[in-house]
């Protein structure tokens, strides 16, 4: 274990924590913004640490390919590659081998998949994977689970699930350098809660440093996706951190926490800025609008950002999807609003306001009280009053 | 705005002159020219936030150039002047703003639309015709601190008539201008065109000094004449200019074309050298120490290529963990490592532009500080044909080895 996790403070299920990695002390809630390549798209270290990021997500995948794992091994691992100083958290590559490889083919051994390189046949082994982990050095690593989209039926969720289990252990054994990267275990089973359970028990039995919720933020509806989190966080143990993979949207984030999740990463605050849409209390701001071409308020007045005390949206408007810079400053924005939602969540937990700042940040979003079913269903469970943000 | 000679290099017909510009309040440290103006898209570096940009030596990098013709289309110029012209709208307070309509990458002269109404300018957004009236509207809700008058600029081939005509109407535009200026000409640079032929060129120059403009732009240049006709061409203007009033100039980017211009007293460049080196993945690395050696044997590794810059592509940088340029104090050469440059260029990031923006900038810049240097101490002649030659020795070398 090279991790220590200190709740330090709670509302029902929701909790906030010091979260202390080898290389940065972190709290939590957080959102950890995803930089596929060894790189945020468009804004630097110093940038990321002004804007308030505590770990950043590396890909495995797209890492041994390009650069490659040994020269990032050979280099001093990826935090002296990048020169980043906190903390950096690697997938384990089986997402994007199923993703992005349609000729991916899962087997005992391994994911098996043409190399795009030179299509020569591939296999990535949890071995392999914890292998290349390892060289890549980051503080939290993640095993190599058998995934399945939720919007799959049948049995090969169950099979997925105990290839995950068994997986789990072949990646125990392979994991050469547990006192400086802490293994997370992937809790698989679809959207069925007795495979969810099994695979959470057999994950708890391994005494992993933390846990992760996968498989979601596939496709699947709303009702379901809060429901198999709410049991998940439940189930997994009080004293170690919850890692909700591909979680996202403010509303995923702030739902989650409330149900006991502690950690979330996504491409989509990044990804969505490069098309131009910023993320603001309210919702969402298109920049590309016309009605933005004239607009002189800046995208979010609450928020105190470099990009917000600075820039129009009028101004935005003009370089969005046009110039380089419109990318950087709406990345710039929309991480620092992702950044500044993990520490109101921390914040207002520790400070004995949690429910409140639940309530005020589901007004802003639905003024009109129009809180989506889903919604209000898990903060019932979360056992928090949302009935005054609802329209009568 | 104030300029002032600080050095010239009287002498063996040495034009080149260091100089002092003064463009904010009494309290600012003058611009020492000569010097960069840093290129822009819509008013921003192209992959230099603001927070970089103030990062970078002052007060060389705090002048930019700025084409009104970004913003023909949005914001309207209303929208601009409410939020309170350029300084307001990019969040650049401290900086210095000088609007010219070409730019030399985005907004280029285009002279066979050019007639008697406006000038033509290839454009992104298709070929676009700006009239005087609306390019001072522009102007006026943008304020920069300095703008430069309109001009058709034709290219070095065009017949004697249609480069006659350009000198013509670039002259009629400047006086509409002036008229059209509430301030009278204060923070106006009149060009100054002509083509390739000298005596265009020279009535020209004279014509324009006799305007009250505080300082010139000198046009039509970089579009097709030749090196050796230009530093005639380019004598014929600074002849025919005040000494004491400042020289801008586009179209010159290259360290050679520079090194003309200043010998030939430009003050000022436009240069998109280093626009063309970021996307290239190349990054300077040329040693500005030039004269305080006796032979060229520069301190640099032994990279393939005319040791002026590097191709951070290359296969060879792979595994380099030694900064762009051993000891240079900009934010990349601080912070990152060739080889995670030549990571990023090959999986496309964006990132590699910024750090290597960043650091061309920083380079450059320096380049124009050990120029000044030069004069400073009389020996900008040697400056010029020392780095000449060491562009020039990877060739020499190359034919002694095959």
């Amino acid at each position: 274990m090279a991790l220590k996790f200190e709740v330090l403070g709670k509302f029902n299920r929701a909790r906030a924590a010091r979260l202390a990695l080898p290389h940065f002390v972190c709290q939590t809630p957080l959102f950890m913004p995803v930089g596929t390549q060894g790189t945020i798209k468009g804004l630097t270290n110093n940038q990321l640490e002004e804007i308030g990021c505590q770990i950043i997500l590396g890909n495995t995948y797209h890492l041994a390919l390009r650069p490659g794992a040994e020269l990032i091994d050979d280099l001093g691992g990826l935090h002296k590659f990048m020169n980043w100083k906190r903390a950096l958290l690697t997938d384990s590559g089986g997402f994007q081998m199923v993703s992005l490889l349609h000729l991916a083919d899962i087997t005992e051994q391994g994911v098996t998949f043409q190399s795009p390189v030179d299509a020569k046949p591939m296999l990535l082994t949890p071995e392999e994977s914890i292998q290349i982990q390892n060289k890549i050095g980051a503080d939290i690593i993640m095993a190599l689970d058998d995934v399945v989209k939720t919007t799959i039926t049948g049995p090969r969720i169950e099979e997925a699930m105990y290839r995950t289990l068994r997986w789990i252990d072949r990646c125990i054994v392979a994991h050469k350098r547990p006192d400086e990267q802490n293994l997370f275990g992937i809790v698989q089973g679809g959207l069925d809660p007795v495979l969810r359970d099994i695979c959470v028990r057999g994950l708890v039995d391994r005494n992993l440093p933390g846990y992760a919720i996968g498989g979601l933020s596939g496709g699947e509806d709303k009702d379901s996706f809060w429901r198999v989190v709410a049991q998940c966080t439940a189930a997994l143990p009080e004293d170690k951190p919850r890692y909700v993979m591909g979680v996202g949207y403010p509303l995923d984030l702030v739902v989650c926490s409330a149900l006991g999740a502690d950690m979330y990463d996504c491409v989509y605050p990044t990804r969505t800025a490069r098309f131009g849409t910023a993320l603001i209390p309210e919702g969402l701001l298109k920049l590309k609008n016309q009605a933005m071409a004239n607009d002189e308020r800046p995208i979010d007045p609450t928020c105190l950002c470099m990009v917000c005390r600075n820039y129009t949206r009028a101004y935005l408007h003009c370089i969005v999807t046009k110039d380089p810079m419109g990318s950087q400053l709406v990345s710039y924005h929309n991480l620092s609003y992702m950044m500044r939602l993990s520490k109101d969540l921390h914040t207002s937990i520790v400070e004995g306001r949690f429910p409140e700042f639940v309530q005020g940040f589901l007004r802003v979003q639905f003024p009109k009280g129009d809180i989506p079913e889903w919604v209000c269903n898990a903060m019932e469970v979360a056992g928090i009053d949302v009935s005054t943000c609802c329209a009568p | 705005m104030r300029f002032a000679v600080t050095r010239a290099c009287g002498g063996g017909g040495g034009r080149a002159r260091t100089g002092a510009l003064y463009i904010g309040g009494s309290t600012t440290a003058p611009i020492e020219t000569p010097s960069l103006l840093i290129s822009t898209r819509k008013g921003l570096p192209t992959f230099v936030s603001r927070d970089h940009l103030a990062a970078l030596p002052t007060p060389d990098s705090l002048l930019l150039h700025v084409s009104p013709l970004h913003f023909l289309d949005c914001p309207s110029s209303k929208t601009i002047s409410n939020i309170g012209g350029l300084h307001q709208m990019l969040g650049l307070h401290e900086h210095f703003f000088v609007a010219a309509p070409r730019d030399s990458l985005e907004s280029l002269p285009e002279s066979e639309g050019t007639n008697k109404l406006g000038a033509s300018f290839e454009t992104p957004c298709g070929r676009r015709l700006i009239k005087p009236s609306a390019y001072v509207e522009k102007i006026a809700s943008l304020k920069p601190n300095l703008w430069a008058s309109m001009a058709d600029e034709v290219p070095a081939w065009v017949s004697e008539k249609r480069n006659k005509t350009s000198v013509d109407r670039t002259l009629r535009w400047l006086d509409e201008c002036l008229a059209l200026d509430p301030a009278g000409g204060k923070t106006m640079l009149g060009l100054v065109v002509g083509g390739s032929n000298i005596e265009e060129r020279k009535h020209c120059a004279i014509e324009v000094a006799t305007r009250n403009v505080s300082g010139f732009w000198i046009g039509g240049f970089g579009l097709g004449e030749n090196v050796e006709e230009r530093s005639v061409l380019l004598n014929a203007v600074t002849d025919n200019l005040p000494e004491e009033k400042v020289r801008f100039i586009s179209g010159l980017s290259l360290p050679e074309e520079v090194l003309q211009g200043v010998a030939s007293g430009i003050d000022l460049f436009d240069s998109t050298y280093i626009y063309h080196l970021t996307l290239g993945g190349f990054a300077l690395i040329f040693p500005f120490k030039i004269l305080d050696h006796n032979n060229l044997d520069f301190q640099l590794d032994d990279t393939v290529g005319d040791r002026t810059k590097i191709n951070l592509r290359a296969t060879i940088y792979r595994k380099d963990i030694s900064p762009i340029v051993a000891n240079c104090s900009c934010f990349t050469c601080q912070n990152h490592t060739r080889a995670y440059i030549n990571h990023l260029l090959n999986v496309h990031e964006m990132l590699a532009h910024i750090l290597l923006e960043i650091h061309n900038t920083h380079h450059y810049l320096g380049f124009f500080r050990a120029m000044r240097e030069a004069i400073k101490g009389g020996k900008f002649d040697l400056f010029r044909q020392r780095f000449v030659e060491s562009r020039r020795i990877h060739l020499t070398s190359a034919v002694l080895c095959s």
